[in-house]
């Protein structure tokens, strides 16, 4: 069974990490990888970065662009991953934009991600028809799960057709916003998630974008299963290095 | 087979909406709506009259005849450069700001290179007393002091792009994420014929106007509504689209299309995305575009801030692949020289750009009786630093 699969099963709240491939530093990968499994984080979104993320703000932009000046290619990516699953057994999703993914081949991509041992893909400019027309049988012969993003602006209709294509979470964006813009949740936010929580989906829903603390993350996973943190982390590591990654694990899990 | 746009928002295999879910709702309204509030009575004529009364519509379709003789061929120029703010951009501006009141939109954002999209966009923001905030790469506010000036006085508000590269396509980058971050009350007026599924095509049709003149005007002229040649410069393209626009299906006429060689096109310093792009995805689109082994986009050059995007719109795409267009590219070097020639024999200081059309006579020889008519995209009066530097005039 996929990983993430096995991992939404557990009967407690999911934390996910997401980090920049190649920052800080060229070969940081495996030592995050390895340590956020050991500070108890339940899956890892690793960003394979892009020239141009739309959906993500300054935060992410600013480190992918330094891990593209650090060297980190798709290619490069791979061979940091191989030989990861005899280290670590935490779900891992690769994060990144089409065009690099189209650039690699689609099939040669999702070939390779099976054999490192990914699990899931997030591509947010892949747009959900366009996957179900013409790639969902190809990530599925690699077993791979596709994540798609809904937003506050998703309509009802909509919802339930990402819900049917879908076939392990949903990555619920929380706010109309792109990535590290918000500041905690108010009465509106709340309110969506909520709305999302009576759709009775058949996949779980993991909340993103302005979760950074055990409070917001609290908040988010109030009706959800799991909140994911990626600007927060990506500050903590450009500010502290990557030799101590599990005090910011512990302060966010502190009240959970 | 059409070389227009088709059902699903391709031409051939380039174009499409690759656009992060965030964007969905306000590209699908967009998409579900633009035909129809285009064919509205009222938005025709509304669109109609102020491109006749404000932008100066139709603009002149003028024999060059020194040009002409020189060149031993008949050339038409048509002088979009005598529009409102000096070129072709308001036609699309005008069109997009009306559509942006039928959405019910009443804040506009814009991308701006060279900052004549900018000013087009806070020239029609102005009109309609619509707040307007244009993104421009810090690097470009640098190099295009008066635009900025300009769309200041308008009462845009300038917010400079501060990522990546810091230029046009971050610019883009940047008012995407405004949209994502406000998506109620925002309409984003697109520049060019890029981006998601339905811009594209829709500035297509806003800009469509020029060769609909182009056939009247040439009918009296020539008596036939079709030239031999139609020829225009492409940057994201939507001079070129709009000149191409009602001629697309008819093979009887030749498509040229130029773009900017930058220093050469094997220099590393070039914008000629059809001899150095491949297929991929930029800014929601599905196109060629100039980018790494590895699908990092790159940074195009060109002396035409007008022409450095690294992509192309999916039409022109289109036309490259297919062979339905020709496509030449040109040097910084020969369209400067194309714009003083332009200048002497014809008493006009075109735009950069355009410049980049007009050279290619030198080498692209044509029948004496064809008729090629070059889309005069933009004045020159932008460029003018550009032109005193290089010529130390």
């Amino acid at each position: 069974m996929n990983r993430i699969k096995q991992k939404l099963q557990e009967d407690h709240k999911l934390l996910s990490i997401y980090f920049t491939a190649g920052f800080p530093n060229i070969d940081d990968t495996e030592k995050i990888i390895v340590d956020l499994e050991k500070s108890g984080v339940d899956f890892i979104e690793i960003g394979l970065p892009f020239s141009d993320p739309l959906a993500d703000g300054p935060t992410i932009q600013e480190s992918s662009t330094k891990a593209l000046k650090n060297g980190m290619t798709t290619k490069k990516l791979f061979e940091q991953l191989d030989g990861i699953r005899e280290k670590v057994e935490i779900p891992l999703i690769i994060m990144g934009y089409f065009n690099p993914i189209l650039q690699y081949g689609v099939e040669d991509f999702c070939k390779k991600c099976q054999s490192v041992g990914i699990d899931g893909l997030i591509i947010p400019d892949l747009p959900v028809d366009v996957y179900h027309e013409k790639y969902q049988k190809l990530f599925e012969k690699y077993g791979l799960i596709n994540v798609f993003l809904i937003t506050p602006q998703t309509s009802d209709e909509r919802i339930k057709f990402i819900d049917s294509v879908s076939d392990g979470f949903i990555y619920m964006v929380s706010s109309a916003s792109v990535t590290g813009s918000t500041t905690g949740f108010g009465e509106e936010t709340r309110k969506y998630f909520k709305r999302i929580n009576d759709l009775q989906l058949k996949n779980p829903q993991i909340v993103g974008f302005g979760i950074k603390d055990s409070e917001t993350f609290d908040q988010a996973t109030e009706y959800a299963k799991g909140a994911i943190i990626g600007s927060a982390f990506i500050k903590y590591v450009d500010k502290n290095g990557v030799s101590d990654i599990s005090s910011f694990v512990q302060n966010v899990k502190a009240l959970t | 087979m059409s070389y227009q746009v088709d059902e699903k928002g391709y031409y051939g295999e380039f174009g499409g909406a690759y656009i992060p879910e965030m964007l969905y709702p306000n590209v699908e309204e967009l998409r579900s709506r633009y035909l129809d509030i285009m064919k509205e009575e009222s938005f025709q004529k509304e669109f109609k009259e102020l491109l006749k009364e404000y932008v100066g519509r139709p603009t002149p379709l003028y024999y060059a005849k020194r040009f002409s003789e020189k060149y031993g061929t008949k050339v038409y120029l048509k002088r979009e450069d005598l529009c409102h703010t000096g070129a072709h951009k308001v036609n699309n501006t005008i069109g997009q700001i009306l559509m942006a009141q039928k959405l019910g939109k009443n804040r506009i954002i814009a991308e701006t290179g060279a900052g004549q999209h900018g000013v087009a966009t806070a020239t029609v923001c102005a009109l309609m007393g619509m707040e307007c905030i244009v993104y421009m790469g810090e690097i470009d506010i640098d190099r295009q002091a008066p635009n900025v000036a300009r769309m200041k006085m308008l009462g845009a508000k300038v917010v400079p792009a501060k990522s990546g590269s810091r230029t046009l396509k971050d610019a883009t980058n940047e008012a995407i994420r405004d949209w994502i971050n406000n998506p109620v009350d925002t309409h984003y007026i697109i520049g060019s014929v890029v981006g998601p599924h339905p811009y594209p095509d829709m500035v297509a049709r806003f800009q469509s106007v020029i060769s609909e003149e182009i056939k009247v005007q040439l009918k009296e002229k020539e008596g036939k509504e079709d030239p031999d040649y139609v020829v225009a410069c492409v940057g994201g393209g939507s001079n070129a689209a709009g000149a191409y626009y009602h001629y697309l299906d008819n093979p009887e006429v030749g498509i040229i299309a130029v773009e900017a060689a930058g220093k050469g096109v094997d220099s590393g310093e070039s914008a000629a995305t059809s001899a150095l792009g491949k297929m991929g995805i930029i800014h929601g689109s599905k196109t060629l575009l100039m980018q790494t082994g590895d699908g990092q986009i790159t940074e195009p050059y060109s002396i035409s801030a007008g022409l450095d995007y690294p992509g192309v719109g999916p039409m022109h795409a289109n036309l490259f692949t297919s062979g339905r267009g020709e496509f030449i590219s040109i040097t910084d070097e020969d369209a400067m020289k194309a714009g003083l020639e332009l200048a002497k024999l014809e008493g006009i200081i075109p735009a950069i750009e355009t410049s980049h059309a007009l050279a290619i006579f030198e080498t692209r020889k044509f029948e004496k009786d064809d008729i090629v008519v070059v889309n005069l995209s933009g004045r020159g009066d932008k460029d003018l630093n550009t032109y005193i530097e290089y010529f130390s005039l």
